[in-house]
């Protein structure tokens, strides 16, 4: 078994549950947009997965292992980096520090050096602000400094969680091409977390739609776009 | 209704100790007077801990401030005794509600830090000021007890009416006020303070008001302790400080009953640890040290396992098995 | 005018310890949210060790290394045991929150008894290792000795030290990310509970380099450090209590400030007027003077 596989996931938020009881399969190499209104589950989903988050019961699988109860400094280097909701940066530090952070742990110090060097290249922008705080980036720089320092680790797996938050619609646009071109080049498996449905499908594989802690629907992307069903409810449009 | 029934409560409770006391051993007597002391202390803290939220680990202090200003007024301008408390009382008070401003601005660890500053800081000052008298300290009496009291009638019989009566009127005000409008305000503001602001609650007026009443209630337990003891900077630093914030834990914090478990409590361990160090051989090291060191690893162990206090958590367990 | 310069250099002296004190406390607060009381404690343990290191073998700079690495093991083992235990324990109600201070101050507590069942509660003398005798220039005598040196080049190095750590290594910087944001840190792969528990060390480091700089100066009791506690607390807020400059610049302001107090109106005001100072900061500046957004009100 490769890929990650989701079992009958539960996880409680003290009295509230918040993920009842989901399963999905996402294979390698593939794009999943998870899709759905505010209190879904969405966020808590990448949290358990990442490890910030107990789940209550079921499974979870990356590559044939057992992620669940594992913590997120270890599961990052099983491969797993989560880039999570708000732009996962530290402000108080300069973006060359907060790139620095996700190679800290590595052994491989070369090969730290070679992968900033790629992502500097692909985020140009944040090679001329290296010395720069990171609160003084805008939103969509600091998305990207956050993205950038998940792939510092040189990860196989990357949970994100609304990239487009607060961002302009022309930002939001580059932020999804970015993330489309990188799994492409590095092969990276990606599940999405999104409320802008469409643009989220549009590079999408297969999506997952969830309500209130279930999944309501899922499918290949161009699916659940041509589903008119969907779209009133919960595509909005 | 109510509240008269729970006057008769109070008022009969006082005369059976009182009574009490007449049967009992000298050395019981006193530490009854101890008790009934540190368990008005204790609810000072309760007062403003479990019911407004605020923490003071300086409430030591304000005892030192009650225990001062009422000998300073007895050797000064010869007040009788029950007027001497009353200037404890609100001179302690009014430092409070001066330092209860400034505390409703500050989150927690600021408001500890301050607070513990004050209570280390302050006894310091005995020995800055002549009037004060250093080290020595001040004498500060109850005087002896009326003659027609007769010859068995002892000093320290004397004591423990004179503490138990002001303790028991103190207890009952506090009691009051916790079940009233402000106290269910203070609950309120330490569950939820922003939802209390929306609702109208002056967030800010009613926090100081907690501090001035705790500060209020120390300094009548202050003068109390100085009476039976003496005033000097050393009865009244920060290990006093200290074992108030144990009693209260120990007795819950949210719970005026309780503090009556804190204050048996506090005056057991001095007498708990003179007995095991008599088996360790009595060194001058060991007597010194050993009641301290039990009230700490007590503190520590009661904040590690039951955060909320022994009681609360037997509480709670009952809860659970209905 | 001689007065004032004697006034500035006891200042810078006792500054330089004000700020290692809150150095100590800055640092756990960074790491694991807690005011440390406990500190106190610490470094009067670490105090005690490095006295019976130097009664025995004449050696101050053996003592000063043992004290020092003995504070460190001591706050390794303080946030191994009790820290991490009371975190697991934490639950709701009004205790729980202030548990883990209550605990720090009940650890002080303990620390004390402790010292005071192993060495006594009464004074003993630490012989300073170098001159307490002013330097003369002249004619004139200042307060300023050989040992004022000693205390101002140690802390100095140590704050040298610290920033290098801080600034340019790999421990560093996740020392502030796990400060500043330990979620992030954890998703970046930092192991949050090891960097806690080097935040401790550090800070422990630096009480026991403060206690046994002061020392000297002073006879040695298990309580002989609770006014420093106090005034590496008024220092670290006056700083920010999240900035480890802000510390070391709080603690100079107060050294500097107190030294003038002392010397121009008289010892009686010392406490009142760290008050006042602790009452300043907190009001006119509550997020300090390297505070960042440090939301301090409730």
């Amino acid at each position: 078994m490769s890929g990650l596989t989701v079992k009958d996931l539960v996880v409680d938020h003290g009295a509230i549950t918040a993920i009842n009881g989901i399963s999905f399969t996402v294979e390698p190499g593939q794009l999943a947009a998870v899709i759905g209104s505010n209190g879904a589950g969405k966020t808590t989903l990448l949290r358990t997965l990442s490890g910030l988050k107990h789940a209550s019961s079921g499974s979870a699988q990356w590559s044939g292992e057992y992620i669940l109860g594992k913590k997120p400094e270890n599961l990052v280097r099983h491969g797993i980096s989560h880039v999570s909701e708000g732009k996962s940066v530290i402000p108080e530090l300069t973006v060359k520090e907060n790139l620095a952070l996700g190679g800290i742990w590595r052994k491989d110090k070369k090969d730290v050096v070679a992968v900033t060097k790629e992502v500097l290249e692909l985020f140009p922008r944040l090679g001329e602000r290296l010395s720069q705080r990171a609160d003084t980036l805008s939103g969509g720089e600091r998305q990207m400094l956050a993205i950038g320092r998940a792939l510092i680790s040189r990860p196989k797996l990357i949970l994100l969680d609304e990239p487009s938050l607060g961002l302009a619609p022309l930002v939001i646009e580059q932020i999804f091409h970015t993330i489309d071109q990188l799994r492409h080049k590095l092969g990276l498996t990606i599940v999405l977390v999104e409320q802008n449905a469409m643009s989220a499908l549009r590079i999408a594989d297969i999506g997952i739609i969830m309500n209130l802690g279930k999944i309501v629907a899922t499918g290949t992307a161009t699916e659940l776009i041509n589903d008119p069903a969907l779209h009133a409810a919960y595509l909005g449009y | 209704m109510h509240s008269l029934r729970r006057l008769f409560l109070f008022i009969f409770s006082t005369l059976i100790l009182l009574a009490l006391s007449l049967k009992i051993e000298e050395l019981r007597v006193y530490q009854g007077a101890q008790i009934a002391i540190y368990a008005l202390g204790i609810s000072s803290i309760v007062l403003l801990t479990g019911y407004s939220g605020q923490v003071s680990l300086g409430n030591g202090a304000f005892m030192a401030i009650g225990a001062y200003t009422a000998a300073l007024t007895q050797i000064h301008w010869h007040l009788p005794l029950f007027f001497t408390f009353v200037v404890g009382t609100f001179s302690a008070a009014l430092a409070g509600a001066i330092l209860g401003g400034g505390a409703a601005r500050l989150s927690g660890p600021y408001l500890a830090g301050a607070t513990l500053a004050l209570a280390v800081g302050l006894p310091t000052l005995a020995n800055q000021f002549t009037i004060l008298n250093g080290e020595t300290g001040l004498d500060y009496t109850s005087g002896t007890p009326p003659t027609w009291f007769g010859e068995s009638f002892t000093l320290y019989k004397w004591f423990f009416w004179i503490v138990l009566v002001n303790v028991m009127l103190m207890m009952f005000f506090v009691r009051n006020i916790t079940s009233s409008r402000y106290g269910r305000t203070w609950k309120a503001l330490r569950g939820n303070p922003v939802a209390a602001q929306l609702s109208g609650i002056q967030v800010g007026g009613s926090k100081v008001l907690a501090f001035t009443i705790s500060a209020g209630v120390a300094g009548l337990a202050g003068s109390l302790l100085g009476m039976i003891g003496f005033v000097g900077p050393t009865g009244f630093g920060l290990g006093l400080s200290f074992a108030l914030v144990t009693g209260a834990v120990l007795s819950g914090v949210t719970s005026l009953a309780g503090s009556m478990l804190g204050a048996v409590v506090l005056v057991a361990i001095p007498e708990l640890a003179s007995v095991i160090a008599h088996r360790l051989g009595d060194t001058e090291r060991v007597t010194s040290n050993l009641p301290g060191l039990i009230m700490s690893t007590l503190l520590i162990l009661t904040v590690l396992f039951t955060p909320n206090g022994p009681a609360e958590q037997i509480r709670k367990h009952k809860a659970r098995k209905q | 005018m001689q007065q004032a310069i004697n006034a500035l250099l006891i200042g810078i002296s006792n500054g330089f310890i004000y700020s290692l004190m809150a150095l100590a406390l800055v640092l756990v607060w960074r790491s694991t949210r807690v005011i440390n009381f406990a500190q106190a404690g610490q470094a009067i343990l670490s105090t005690y060790i490095a006295y019976e290191i130097v009664t025995r073998t004449d050696n101050f700079i053996l003592a000063f290394i043992g004290g020092v690495l003995a504070g460190a093991l001591v706050g390794a083992v303080v946030e191994i045991l009790l820290m991490r235990t009371l975190f697991k324990h934490v639950s709701d109600g009004p205790v729980a929150a202030l548990a883990p201070v209550i605990a720090s101050l009940g650890l002080l507590g303990l620390i004390r008894s402790v010292i005071g069942m192993v060495w006594g509660n009464d004074q003993k003398p630490f012989f300073p290792p170098v001159s307490t005798n002013g330097f003369t220039f002249g004619s004139t005598t200042v307060p300023f000795s050989r040992m004022n040196l000693l205390i101002v080049l140690g802390a100095a190095t140590v704050m040298i030290i610290f920033t290098l750590i801080f600034q340019k290594s790999n421990l560093g910087l996740a020392l502030r990310a796990a400060a500043f944001q330990p979620e992030i840190a954890r998703l970046a792969g930092i192991r949050v509970g090891a960097i806690r528990t080097t935040g401790w060390i550090f800070a422990g480091a630096a009480g026991a380099v403060a206690g046994i700089l002061i020392s000297p100066n002073d006879a040695i009791t298990p309580y002989s450090l609770d006014s420093l506690l106090i005034f590496g607390f008024v220092a670290a807020v006056i700083g920010g209590l999240e900035s480890l400059i802000g510390a070391v610049v709080g603690g100079l302001t107060l050294g500097i400030g107190l030294s003038f107090i002392l010397t121009y109106i008289g010892t009686s005001l010392i406490f009142p007027a760290t008050f006042v100072v602790l009452a300043l900061a907190l009001i006119i500046r509550p997020q300090g003077l390297f505070g960042s957004k440090a939301a301090r009100n409730a």
